[in-house]
Formats: C-alpha cells, structure tokens, sequence
C-alpha cells in the first residue's frame, strides 16, 4: 500500500512536468493548428534561463536563496516566453503571411528546436551544469510514504496552471478570441480582433508555463544537458495528442496519463522497457481514439 | 542508341568507381563518402514515396533502417561468420557473395513488415497524428532491440566487418561499393516503377483529397499499406548496407536525429521528386564532409583575426545548427525544395532525347 501511494506520488510528479509542456504544445495547436516541435526545446532554453539567472543572483549578486527563487520564477517565465515569441516572429510568421503549407511551418518548427539544442551544445559546450539549490529540502514522512516539499510545489503547481489557463482560455476575451481563431483564421481579423497579438499572446503563454516546467525540473532534477528536452518534449507532445490536442483538459489528462503509465511500468519492469510499454500504450490509445481522448471527429468537406 | 545514353552514362560511372576503389585510386574515406551518399539516396528516396508522393508526414524512417540493419547484421553473423554468441557459421563463409544479398532483400522485408506498426493506424489517422505514430514507432523500435541482450542491447552488435572479409577472400574486389550501387539502383529504379504505375497515381491521389480518391473508387488502405510498406522495405535495405558499410551498429544511431536527416534530404530535393531526392542526399553527403573540413579552417581563421576568445574553438556541433538553419531559410525562400515536384526531364527538357522511360 505505502509503495503504491509513494509511485503515485511520483507518477503525480512526472506527469506535472509532461503536464506542463503538453499544454503549451496544446496552446499553439489550438490556436494555429501548427505542431510547435521546437517547444520541447524551450523547455531546454528555459531550464538553462533559470540557471542563468538563479546562478547570477546567487553569485554574483549575493541573494539570499529564498529571494532568488521568488525573482527566478518570474524571470524566467518572462525570458523563456521571449524565447518562444522570438521564433514566432522570425520563423513562423513570415510563413504563415506567405500562406504557406502547414508542413513547411511544421518542419521549420523542428529545425528551429535542433538549432536550439545543437547551438546551446556548440556554445556552452558539453559539460553538463549543476543547478544551485534554491529551496531548503523539507521531507514529509507519513509511515514509509515520504514527500519533498519541492514534489508538492511540482504537483500543485500544475494543477495551478491548469486552472488559470482553463479559466484565461474559457473566461477571458482574449481566450475568446483564441477560440475564434481556432475556429475560423478568416473571419476572425475582419471582427476587427488583432490576429498577430493574439498568437503571440499564445506563445507567451505557452513558453512561458515552458520555462516554468524548465524551472521546477532543474530543482527537481538538479543536472542540465543540451538535449534535455527533446526526448521529453517528444513524449510530452504524444501525451497532447493522445488527450485530444487543441484541448486544454486533454493536455492536462494525457500529461499525467503517461506519467502514470511510465512510472507503472518502472515499478514492474526493469526501467529499461520504459519507452517500449509507455509507446505502445499510447499507440493502442489512439488506435482506439484516432483523435485522442477528448478530440471530436472532424468531418471532411470535399 | 541516343536514348539509351543516360543508363549507360548511369552504368559505366558505376564500373569506373568500382574500378577506381579497385585499384587503389580511391582512398577509403571517398570510398565511405561514395557508399554513404548511395545509403543516403536509398533513404531520402524512399522516404519520399510517403512524404512526397503521398503527402503524409512520416518523421520515423530511421526505426525501419534500424530494423533491416539488425535483421541484415544477425542473419550474416549466424550464417557466414564465427561468433561469440552464436557460434561457428551455418554455412561456410565462402557462400557469402550469394548469402549476403539474399540476408539484404530478407531484411528488407522485415522492415516493410514493421512498416505495418505504422500502416495500419494510419488508415484512420492523417497529417498530425500520423506524425506522432510514426515517432512513436520509431522509439518502440529502438527501445525493444535495447532491451534484447543477446544482440548486445544498447551496447550495439558487431562481426559484419568479418562477413565482408569473406567476400574479399573469395574474390578480391570491393564487394561493399558493389552492394551499395547496386542497391541504390534497384532500389530507384523500384521506386520510379512503383510511382509510374497504377498504385502511384493511386498515392497521388491520396496526397490531392483522401475522401474524393475513396469516392473515386482508389482503394485509398491499400496504397497507404503499400506505400508505407514499400517505404519502410527499403529503409530497411538501407539499414543493412549501413550496417555492413560500418561493420557495427548501436540503437542510438538510428534515433530521431536520423531520422531528421532524412526529413531534411527529401525536403531539401522536394517532395515528390526522384531526381531531387537523388540530387539533395548527394549534396547533403557531401555538404555534411565539407564541413568536417571547413568548419576548423574558419576556427583557425577567426583566431587570427582575433573574433574568437583563445579558449573557444568552433566544434563540430556547429554542423547540426548550419544545417537546419539551411533548411529554414530553404523553407522560408523556396518552400518546394530544389526541384519542387519536378523531375529533371521536366525543368531541361534537352534531356529528354538522352533519356528514355516507358
């Protein structure tokens, strides 16, 4: 019993940081219809930011780490987020001015994620960094299950997120106009709604919870590499699909999902059989559910 | 005999790099460069029968080659080669010449068999989710032969290297260039047949309307099956000449990375187009040698002048950002590629009296 509550807690953990990038991958889908496969890789850029500014306010500076941890959160989310609007205003938006194929933009995406990753490997070189420690480790034990206080922070935190998107996408004016976007790309500019503000405030939205997952993964998991993020930016973004992408709840479900199924089979098999089980579950899903858990069937018009 | 001068032009290139390698002209890394740029043709051009021809976006391809270069490396170790694992040969080594490309064509099959993990989803899904099957295969691939410890796991699996040598001791000619060519061939010419035939047009269809093609009565599942199949069948081969060229194989070298090489060669020649398939896998061979080469001479450059600190040297990671920021701005400026769907006939019609095709 005490095993089962501890790999939940775990698999509550992983899928917080799936959660995390699949929703921004659902963000952008949703509005654009584009597989935005270079966020996997801002995710990257926003673990190395965090570095970046944690390590400077702490060295440099000589903060106190409880301050350096408040003013890293937003930093980063801000820098990552300008990261993200970045390539969407040198890569993808003279694209889609041109009108041009969605396979174009989708494969400029990934070019744009390998650019990333290789250009971080070329210019820091390949030594991996060690993140500082900006939170004192409190551990909650009831009997033999036992909590950080960083896996809560992990867990409430995305669930945080969730909510807020939830409520921006569905509540606000601006996630009305994302919807109209989603909808209709045509009609929607001659309401009157400025089209380009709206997909950039996407992307910040999207990077920026990029550069929060990047945070809290560097705390949690405190060693930094190049190609951190594409393997789970990879898996994060089969997580998007399978809960249905272009839906926020989809994101969020699938997310812990595959936590859920990954750290199952760890806790059975040997952890070598991860991405075998984790894949073939995922592939049955969708074998099932073409559109993934929450996506509706689209009928074709000819 | 005008018309013909084209295959001979084809065919006697192929004799004089034989004989070149042959008699020492060329050095064995130009004979590497020569067999990666046929491995690389067969894989761009196959990838583009899916991606180009058929429209969908396939970004697995190198989880088939992983398939046919494991099936082709164990077939040639247990039957011509002394191992420590599976023990002296089944036949003697001297059968090799014959055994090794029917060992190829039995990988190649394999790999089209795997094509079907991927195939038979895709009867119901298009375009995004396609994609994410296909990436999914790809690790699914990587990930079982990690986890079998008899070929070695994530160690990787040698001893073709000997099955090669066998080759050369029968006779002495180089047998490894012999295979590519003749592969990178067979497997063009499959491809241009395949595409030119009823199935062909059938895949085009596909790529124009899926649902109008099945209203036409285009039995849309099976040219998916056979496409998907065709596709993956010759990465596979792919996949087995690579293994035999390198004489060792390791999971991790056919991870997404290469299969991202191969996404980049079919856009850069342009979908749906043979000839800038061919066209683009040589280049990018070529480009990606240059640059083992030039990027130390712009290093040793810019110290002189100064630009770089003395502590930093331009390292060969600078290859993998040139070359996707090339295919971004190809993107950007020519978005169909070198040939944008065009054959070569098609954009210098001159050639066309060299060239004959029915």
């Amino acid at each position: 019993m005490d095993i089962l509550i501890q790999n939940l807690l775990n698999a509550l953990q992983w899928g917080s940081f799936y959660a995390l990038i699949a929703l921004g991958y659902t963000l952008v889908y949703g509005v654009l219809l584009l597989i935005n496969f270079a966020h996997g890789d801002v995710f990257m850029v926003g673990a190395y930011v965090a570095f970046f500014v944690a390590t400077f306010f702490l060295g440099i500076v000589d903060l106190s780490p409880g301050l350096t941890l408040a003013l890293t959160v937003p930093l980063t989310m801000l820098l990552t987020a300008g990261v993200g609007v970045t390539l969407e205003r040198v890569a993808y938006r003279p694209l889609r001015r041109k009108g041009a194929h969605r396979l174009y933009v989708v494969i400029t995406a990934l070019m744009c994620g390998l650019m990333l990753e290789n250009s971080n490997l070329a210019l820091l070189g390949a030594s991996r960094k060690k993140f500082p420690e900006l939170l004192d480790k409190v551990i909650y034990t009831w009997g033999n299950v036992s909590v950080t206080n960083l896996k809560l922070i992990v867990i409430l935190t995305a669930i945080a997120v969730f909510i807020l998107l939830e409520f921006i996408v569905t509540r606000t004016k601006i996630g009305m106009a994302m919807r109209g976007i989603s909808y209709d790309k045509f009609a929607i500019p001659l309401m009157g709604i400025p089209i380009d503000n709206v997909i950039v405030f996407t992307f910040v939205l999207g990077s920026g919870m990029a550069g929060l997952a990047g945070l809290l993964f560097a705390m949690s998991y405190p060693i930094l590499e190049p190609y951190m993020g594409a393997l789970i930016g990879w898996k994060a973004f089969i997580a998007a699909v399978v809960g249905g992408i272009g839906d926020i709840r989809g994101a969020f479900l699938g997310g812990f999902l595959l936590g859920f199924i990954e750290v199952g089979v760890v806790a059975i098999f040997p952890s070598t059989y991860r991405d075998l089980f984790a894949f073939s579950i995922l592939l049955m899903i969708l074998w099932i559910k073409p559109t993934g858990i929450f996506g509706v069937a689209k009928t074709t018009k000819i | 005999m005008q018309k013909y001068s084209f295959n001979f032009g084809i065919w006697g290139m192929a004799l004089i790099i034989i004989a070149l390698s042959q008699f020492g002209a060329l050095d064995l890394y130009i004979q590497s460069v020569i067999m990666f740029i046929g491995i690389n043709i067969i894989l761009s051009s196959s990838l583009n029968v899916v991606n180009g021809y058929m429209g969908e976006f396939s970004c697995g391809h190198a989880g088939f080659m992983c398939v046919g270069a494991y099936v082709s490396s164990i077939l040639s170790v247990i039957f011509f080669s002394q191992n420590a694992i599976f023990g002296a040969p089944i036949l003697p080594p001297e059968f090799a010449i014959i055994g090794f490309p029917i060992v190829v064509i039995i990988s190649g099959l394999v790999a089209g068999v795997t094509g079907l993990i991927v195939a038979i989803p895709s009867f119901k899904t298009r375009g995004d989710y396609l994609a994410i099957i296909t990436i999914a295969a790809n690790y699914m691939v990587i990930s079982a032969i990690e986890n079998v410890d008899v070929i070695g796991g994530s160690r990787g699996f040698m001893g073709m290297k000997r099955v090669v040598n066998a080759m050369t001791d029968v006779i002495d000619l180089p047998w490894m260039m012999i295979w590519v060519i003749l592969g990178t061939y067979m497997s063009i010419w499959m491809i241009r047949r395949f595409v030119s035939s009823t199935y062909g047009k059938g895949i085009m269809a596909v790529s124009q309307d899926e649902v109008a093609a099945e209203i036409m009565s285009v039995n849309t599942n099976k040219m998916k099956m056979a496409a998907f199949m065709l596709s993956s069948g010759l990465a596979g081969i792919a996949g087995a000449l690579f293994a035999h060229v390198l004489g060792y194989v390791n999971p991790q070298s056919f991870n997404i990375m290469k299969s991202t090489e191969c996404l980049v060669m079919v856009y850069l020649g342009g979908m749906g187009s043979l000839g800038g398939s061919v066209l683009s896998a040589i280049l990018f061979t070529v480009m990606l040698e240059l640059l083992r080469f030039i990027i130390p001479a712009i290093d040793t450059g810019l110290h002189i002048i100064n630009v770089l600190p003395d502590s930093y040297h331009l390292s060969q990671v600078w290859k993998w950002v040139l070359i996707p920021l090339t295919l971004i701005l190809l993107m950007q400026f020519r978005p169909e590629g070198l040939m944008g769907n065009k054959e070569l006939p098609k954009l210098f019609p001159g050639l066309k009296k060299f060239y004959k095709f029915k």
